[in-house]
């Protein structure tokens, strides 16, 4: 695993080395002011879903008050709902969902993306030939579209809604992979690995996939948003799982009840922006890390 | 350039094969068949009926049997019946689809114009406090999803403002004549075009930033700065042009996205399109309707993408023509 000191170290790392490089990195990432903000806002949203249990321990069902009590007029601070159920639970309990749906999925459709794409790219011919074609295939079908068909014919629960979203998001994964695997399989490390007799297995598992992670690492930030948008999609259409209480539930709940009500729809609307605002921050800071000579673009 | 478009039209044809083996798949994996359905409208079908309209249909044969017969079917047109509209699924579809295209093509000029020309601008006051104000704007834009965007809008325009209509594409007994149509359907579709492109302008407006950014520091925008260029030539007739091909990369990516993709905007603005009627076709769990719309978005992503290729080469002669 010494993806990052086969590259010529840095001016800034010979000044002071006493910096590790993979510390620098980290501190490069986050030290900038994108960064930053994206830390601290995605801060918010991990902070909710820890504190979910803790504040509203009767979870985001339960019924406080009279229906379409505003924000700010009773004990609930950002109103009810249509039934009456408190808005502020469920913007807490929701982040536990968005976060889990986005982790999850984005972990998914990285193995799956992973592993075909270091496939194509180290075999090469014809396994290539016929993964890429695959790949070009799921990318092709309209990725909405055929989350949609998969979560209707499988019927909405959690783990369909989130089965869907990795089997339509890994391909561009998988193409991020082959590309750079491509390139490290011509390097001499990987050569000298196939002259000592490892096999194929050990050699993608231990030395390629390590050494082409970087370019994937940086998407990952965008797979997450992507899933937690399609998630709240999917609820908004009422392909939401019926017994998770996210925050695209909430929207489609406050739908019929926008004229007068706006405040149910448009609140968990403000969440899930918040947190794809601070996941799109995170994954600029961390291309602009990997990247620096576009850095001042 | 002749071997290359080979290739390129060999892939398109397997992925085709390939899709409409998946879509196979997921019709096979749909619990119940045709004549489930048929039973269930006629509410009195005995086992014996069943079991020979299966076979009359061609219900009961082996799986690779069906396979074959599916593709030859999807091949020649035949994406099966709708019965809720009693039309064959392509009718249904492609009645949906002019209101789709539509909405695509207003959507795609729309926001490649604003989206190309906020970015330019961004450019020319790079790192300036315009640029920096410009940046977060167009962040807020990308991080927010379309349907929010749409619901917002709808919530602004239509209920609060009275400006735009609530939903549909034309006003039900409203004046005949092609202008003052054409009038009602842009009335219609303002706010569902704008929906769809302020995500792409902001998408359109960091491409074009950072890819004019790259374009002014290259030899020949310095040669023709040196050779008394005016700024507004130097930046409309050497840099754009250059400048412009990642957009259209995308602009491409945006017309596949959009068809099929606007399910949700369709659907709340109650858009006679494709993306409402997959909505409609879910919650009547009309599964032949749903796979044909997968279909036939998927035949003309295939061929928007051909296209895009071939402009694409038209317009950057150093793209690699035989990969």
């Amino acid at each position: 695993m010494t993806a990052m000191d086969t590259t010529p170290d840095t001016t800034a790392a010979k000044a002071r080395p006493a910096r590790p490089p993979r510390f620098q990195m980290l501190r490069r990432t986050l030290g900038t002011p994108k960064g930053i903000a994206g830390l601290a806002l995605l801060g918010i949203v991990v902070a909710m879903a820890a504190l979910a249990p803790i504040l509203f321990p009767m979870g985001p069902w339960a019924m406080v008050g009279r229906p379409y009590t505003w924000p700010g007029d009773g004990p609930a601070l950002l109103g009810t709902d249509v039934l009456g159920r408190d808005m502020t639970a469920a913007m807490f309990w929701g982040a536990q969902i968005s976060l889990l749906v986005g982790l999850v999925s984005a972990s998914v459709s990285l193995v799956i993306g992973i592993a075909v794409g270091a496939c194509a790219g180290y075999f090469g011919g014809r396994t290539d030939a016929v993964l890429m074609r695959f790949t070009d295939a799921v990318q092709t079908v309209p990725s909405f579209l055929f989350t949609i068909v998969i979560v209707a014919v499988a019927s909405p629960t959690i783990h369909s809604i989130v089965l869907a979203i990795s089997l339509v998001s890994w391909p561009a994964v998988a193409r991020l992979m082959r590309a750079e695997v491509l390139s490290v399989k011509k390097r001499e490390f990987v050569q000298s690995c196939r002259i000592i007799g490892m096999t194929d297995l050990r050699i993608i598992t231990t030395q390629v996939i390590p050494n082409a992670l970087s370019p994937v690492i940086v998407i990952a930030s965008v797979l997450v948003a992507t899933a937690i948008i399609t998630e709240a999609g999917l609820a908004f259409l009422g392909l939401g799982d019926p017994n998770v209480m996210s925050w695209g539930t909430m929207i489609n709940l406050g739908r019929p009840a926008i004229r007068t009500a706006w405040y149910i729809a448009l609140i968990p609307g403000g969440f899930v922006i918040l947190t794809v605002l601070a996941l799109n921050l995170l994954g600029d800071a961390i291309n602009d890390a990997f990247n620096p000579h576009l850095r001042k673009r | 350039m002749g071997h290359y478009l080979r290739n390129r039209l060999l892939q398109a044809v397997v992925v085709i094969l390939i899709i409409i083996v998946g879509n196979f798949i997921l019709l096979n994996a749909v619990p119940g068949d045709l004549v489930d359905v048929l039973a269930g409208r006629g509410g009195d079908m005995d086992a014996d009926l069943m079991a020979s309209l299966r076979a009359r249909f061609g219900l009961d044969d082996p799986l690779p049997i069906r396979l074959l017969d599916y593709i030859r079917n999807v091949l020649t047109g035949n994406l099966g019946y709708s019965w809720p509209h009693s039309q064959p699924v392509l009718d249904v579809v492609l009645q949906r689809l002019p209101a789709t295209t539509l909405l695509v093509i207003l959507s795609v000029i729309t926001s490649v114009f604003i989206g190309t020309l906020t970015g330019v601008f961004a450019a020319r006051k790079a790192h300036k406090l315009t640029d920096v104000i410009l940046s977060m704007v167009v962040l807020v834009c990308y991080a927010t999803p379309i349907f929010l965007t749409a619901l917002a809008l709808m919530l602004i325009f239509s209920v609060q403002l009275g400006w735009f209509p609530l939903s549909g594409l034309t006003t039900a007994g409203a004046e005949e004549g092609i202008l003052a149509t054409a009038a009602d359907m842009g009335r219609h579709l303002v706010l569902p075009v704008v929906s769809l492109s302020l995500f792409y302008v902001a998408i359109y407006a960091r491409l074009s930033r950072a890819s004019m950014l790259q374009v002014l520091t290259q030899d020949y925008v310095r040669t023709a700065r040196a050779k008394g260029v005016s700024e507004r030539g130097v930046i409309l007739g050497h840099a754009l042009r250059n400048a412009l091909l990642p957009v259209i990369t995308m602009a491409g990516l945006q017309i596949t996205e959009l068809f099929g993709g606007a399910v949700l905007t369709e659907t709340i603005f109650g858009l006679p399109g494709v993306g409402r009627l997959a909505y409609d076709a879910v919650f009547a769990r009309n599964f032949p309707l749903l796979l044909g719309i997968l279909i036939v978005c998927s035949f003309i992503i295939v061929i928007v993408n051909l296209l895009v290729d071939l402009l694409y080469m038209k317009l950057d002669p150093r793209v690699e023509l035989t990969k």
